[in-house]
């Protein structure tokens, strides 16, 4: 049964209740110390106790999907299930409590652990240095496009300023070229799915910097025609980048450098099984080439006359992309994670996944054909359409899902995808599930052409039903006090 | 290991999509490049060998009595905070696309944004960045889309110097000009240098508060100066100590930002932290990240969803306001839950506590003999104090005898080769305040 409407904490809030207390100080700021016009004068915070807190946050989670929870067969977004194992090994307070300019002689046991982790990394991908700070896979992708540029002008060669991008990619590769200064040329995909190479061709030339690819791309496919793409590429002196976020389909099973990749990034929160937060903290590693090595940010892990060092400086060093060093807690959790599986675990992780994905595929052909109709990796991308869907569409598939206490797929991606179900089970579901998913995807397009307007008014047994974000934008209300919400503030 | 499927589902598996093996799954790869064998990877381990193993690593950490701030503070963590933080509907959720399944999260993330809002003084925030050195550069990334025609950035010097070189990477493909403002004997931002290199070429102006050196700035008189020539003004603040402190977003601050990380999360070696991100109203269609807005569903309840997505890199690709997808959705969480046990009383007190333990340290280390404060400036809880010998070797010494004693200012500044840069937090008694005392004397 849905919960009752959780007030805001604004509303909760009692003046004078009180949570955590400190211990009053001797002595109060002077006014020599502290002058008054530094003071704060209010400070409107909600008042509350901590049973208030913990009850507000517990009922607010209880409105919330989650890996632990919920089937999440969000493509491109590998939700697998994320080990507890690696939780508590994160919070350990021999890295927990480690202040982030601790000197390096009190840091072995760290930076073994990271040390240790690139190598890992440069195995299953064929590449021969990381760097582990990238916050996320689109911090890794601004990482390496900085080093395009700084590698293509130590060359003298600074009129390479374009990126070559399929127009199936995600919406961070474009974005990441354009933040860092380069102009992005859309490639066409064939109808195969697959990068066109003809399109491919004709835009490949002296300006081209960078070519940007996602294998398997978007639509779960394996981009088949990549050592020749790799070979035009690096014939008109472009680098070759892999958006990593599908290495989930990868490993044991090929290694990207081997394709002929120059620089890729990994996410973290995706194939290596770190919880996704709702949102981060991810982890977005990137690996590069021998002949880019010397361009990865600072600082970098090394290691001499056996201990473990942090080196803050190279001649053509990027500089750095954050502070200190890195999502720490997510690379312990990364850490645990190939130490836990191994080399053959890995393997079996990304065979499974790709049997998951394609038993869907098959199990669901008659209802949800396939963009491409052929094996896929480790997702696949279904559609909605046809006389049989009376108007319904994906928006609505994907409302429905949820009221049979599924989350639903990525949809409307990839863009080229007309009505996209981009579905990836991940090895860690069980046949089961992925039935029970198949059932009420059956149903649903069954109720399609029996009773549409039950789709299209679904979600019915959510705790909200279907949110207006037309209104939302129109009249953004995006904080209390300000019209609706102050509560007992 | 994780991987639930047995031999005989396998099998079901297989025949149902109508090949023998799942190696025929991977017939376009090319056959030279497939299956390349992984050597250097360890063999599998189950969970108390990993568990043992990791364990020793990070008992390899030696753990030191911090006495270090810098940019990542040693605050006490209250028990709900991460007992709430880590429920699985939470963890190990999706970023909240399908708003009617997310509603928790969507909420939080609702008043996330509105304690951000009151605690920086700012009309609007976003619902998080991926740490405070990142949230300064796309706040600099935002002010030059806004003044497309102006290329000036002026910096003060009190900026901490990791955040500096972040932007400066952020920016090394736009055409900046970056103008450092030196700070004052007194260790705060020259406002005469300030005005003398304000113009209508600048685009923005960035202040820390505390600044690097833990002085504290006027930034009142920073902002007023630079909106009079129509520049931004660009604040990076401590959270903590605006339990105390007048919040930039009240003193002008056209946009305040700031690394979250003393609001409840762990110091863990630099990450995940969390970038807070707060600007005026009418800047809102150029923030960048997420949103979360309040609005109805079809039956007029109050409802949650992620908004403004015009913005975003998936909508906008290369014209979004910023590429950032994956952000520190859950350390925002713990922030929200840190804010709300401590409420207002809670986060003064802090505020307070901080404030008197760094100024009974520094009074108490300027009796020492030899050793004096650099600045004369008002402090919050850090400031820098002058050994009579190279900090860095007594910084050695203190190591050995198991103290992290502050940071040494001279990888930076080289200039301040005998300057050490100290904090006191609630985490610290004042017994253990005596006793790092005692034990620096003992080093020289």
């Amino acid at each position: 049964m849905p919960l009752r409407a959780e007030p805001l904490l604004s509303e909760r809030s009692v003046r004078g209740r009180r949570g955590v207390r400190y211990p009053r100080p001797a002595r109060l700021p002077a006014d020599h110390e502290l002058p008054a016009h530094l003071r704060r004068r209010a400070l409107r915070l909600p008042e509350l106790s901590e049973l208030d807190v913990v009850r507000h946050y517990t009922r607010l989670s209880q409105k919330n999907f989650g890996v632990d929870t919920h089937f999440i067969p969000l493509g491109s977004c590998t939700m697998k299930y994320n080990p507890k194992l690696n939780d508590r090994l994160s919070f350990l307070p021999g890295f927990q409590n480690l202040h982030p300019l601790t000197t390096q002689e009190a840091l072995q046991g760290i930076l073994e652990l990271f040390f240790e982790l690139e190598k890992w990394l440069c195995e299953l991908c064929g590449m021969d240095a990381f760097t582990l700070q990238p916050a996320a896979g689109a911090h890794g992708e601004l990482a390496g496009i900085l080093i395009a540029r700084a590698y293509h002008r130590s060359r003298k060669e600074s009129a390479r300023v374009e990126v070559l991008i399929p127009d199936s990619a995600h919406g961070t590769n474009p974005a990441s070229a354009a933040l860092g200064g380069f102009t992005v040329i859309p490639i066409r995909s064939n109808t195969r799915g697959r990068v066109d190479l003809e399109d491919f061709k004709s835009k490949l030339g002296p300006r081209t910097a960078l070519v940007m690819l996602t294998v398997p791309n978007t639509l779960g496919l394996f981009e088949d025609e990549i050592l020749e793409i790799a070979r035009l590429g690096h014939e008109a002196g472009a680098l070759l980048y892999l958006d990593g976020a599908n290495l989930n389909a990868l490993m044991g099973i090929l290694k990207p450098g081997e394709l002929g990749f120059d620089l890729l990034h990994l996410n973290l929160h995706k194939t290596f099984s770190i919880p996704h937060g709702g949102g981060g903290p991810g982890g977005g590693p990137l690996g590069v080439r021998k002949s880019l090595e010397d361009f990865l940010p600072m600082p970098r892990v090394v290691r001499e006359k056996g201990a473990y060092r942090l080196r803050e400086n190279s001649k053509k060093t990027i500089g750095r992309i954050r502070s200190f060093f890195g999502n720490v807690g997510a690379l312990v959790r990364a850490y645990a994670y190939i130490r836990s599986l191994g080399g053959t675990g890995l393997r079996q992780v990304s065979e499974t996944a790709v049997l998951h994905a394609n038993y869907l595929r098959v199990r669901l052909r008659k209802e949800f054909p396939s963009f491409v109709d052929e094996p896929c990796m480790h997702e696949c991308v279904l559609q909605a359409v046809g006389p049989s869907w009376n108007g319904v569409k994906t928006q609505d598939v994907a409302k429905r899902l949820l009221d049979f206490g599924f989350y639903a797929p990525t949809i409307y991606f990839p863009l080229i995808v007309p009505e996209a179900l981009m579905i990836e089970p991940t090895e860690t579901e069980s046949k089961q599930t992925l039935d029970e998913f198949i059932e009420a995807m059956r149903q649903i397009a069954q109720e399609a052409q029996s009773c549409p307007e039950r789709l299209r008014a679904a979600p019915h047994h959510t705790h909200v039903r279907r949110v207006d974000e037309v209104q939302a934008a129109r009249k953004p209300n995006l904080r209390w006090g300000r019209g609706e919400g102050g509560g007992g503030l | 290991m994780f991987v639930p499927t047995t031999d005989s589902e396998k099998r079901e598996m297989l025949e149902a999509i109508g090949v023998d093996c799942v190696e025929e799954l991977f017939q376009s790869i090319p056959p030279s490049l497939r299956f390349p064998g992984l050597r250097g990877l360890p063999p599998p381990a189950g969970e108390l060998e990993v568990f043992r193993h990791v364990q020793a690593l990070a008992e390899g950490n030696r753990p030191l009595r911090c006495f270090a701030g810098a940019g990542a503070y040693d605050h006490y963590i209250p028990s709900a905070v991460w007992a709430l933080a880590m429920r699985g509907e939470f963890a190990t959720a999706y970023t909240p696309y399908q708003a009617e399944a997310n509603q928790g999260a969507l909420q939080a993330l609702y008043e996330f944004q509105s304690l951000v809002c009151e605690l920086l003084g700012t009309e609007v925030a976003n619902a998080s960045l991926y740490d405070g050195a990142s949230a300064l550069a796309e706040a600099v990334l935002m002010a030059l889309r806004h003044h497309p025609e102006r290329r000036k950035v002026l910096y003060s010097q009190g900026i901490h110097p990791q955040s500096l070189q972040t932007l400066k990477t952020y920016a090394a493909n736009l055409e900046v000009e970056w103008v450092p403002l030196p700070l004052t004997p007194e260790g705060t931002t020259d406002l005469n240098q300030l005005r003398q290199k304000l113009s209508e070429e600048v685009a923005c102006v960035l202040l820390q508060h505390p600044n690097f050196f833990g002085c504290l700035e006027e930034v009142e008189e920073v902002c007023h100066a630079s909106s009079a020539q129509g520049a931004l003004s660009v604040v990076s603040t401590y959270p903590v100590a605006l339990g105390l402190l007048r919040p930039p977003g009240e003193c002008g601050a056209d946009a305040v930002v700031a690394e979250g990380q003393s609001l409840g999360i762990p110091l863990s070696f630099g990450g995940p932290y969390l970038g807070l991100f707060g600007t005026r109203q009418a800047l809102l269609r150029r923030i960048p990240g997420r949103i979360c807005g309040m609005t109805a569903d079809l039956e007029g309840s109050r409802s949650f969803v992620l908004t403004l997505q015009a913005r975003e890199q998936h909508i906008r690709r290369e014209r979004a306001t910023s590429n950032i997808c994956t952000n520190e959705a859950l350390c925002a969480l713990a922030a929200s839950i840190f804010l709300a046990l401590l409420g207002p009383q809670g986060l003064r007190e802090l505020a307070e506590l901080n404030f008197y333990l760094a100024h009974r340290l520094a009074r108490r280390l300027e009796r020492l003999p030899g050793f004096r404060l650099r600045y004369a400036t008002p402090f919050f809880n850090e400031f820098v104090l002058d050994c009579p010998v190279p900090a860095g070797k007594l910084h050695r010494k203190m190591r050995a005898k198991g103290y992290l004693a502050g940071v040494c200012l001279d990888p930076w500044f080289p200039k301040l080769k005998n300057s050490l840069l100290l904090c006191a937090t609630e985490t610290r008694t004042e017994q253990e305040q005596e006793e790092f005392c005692a034990e620096l004397k003992r080093c020289l």
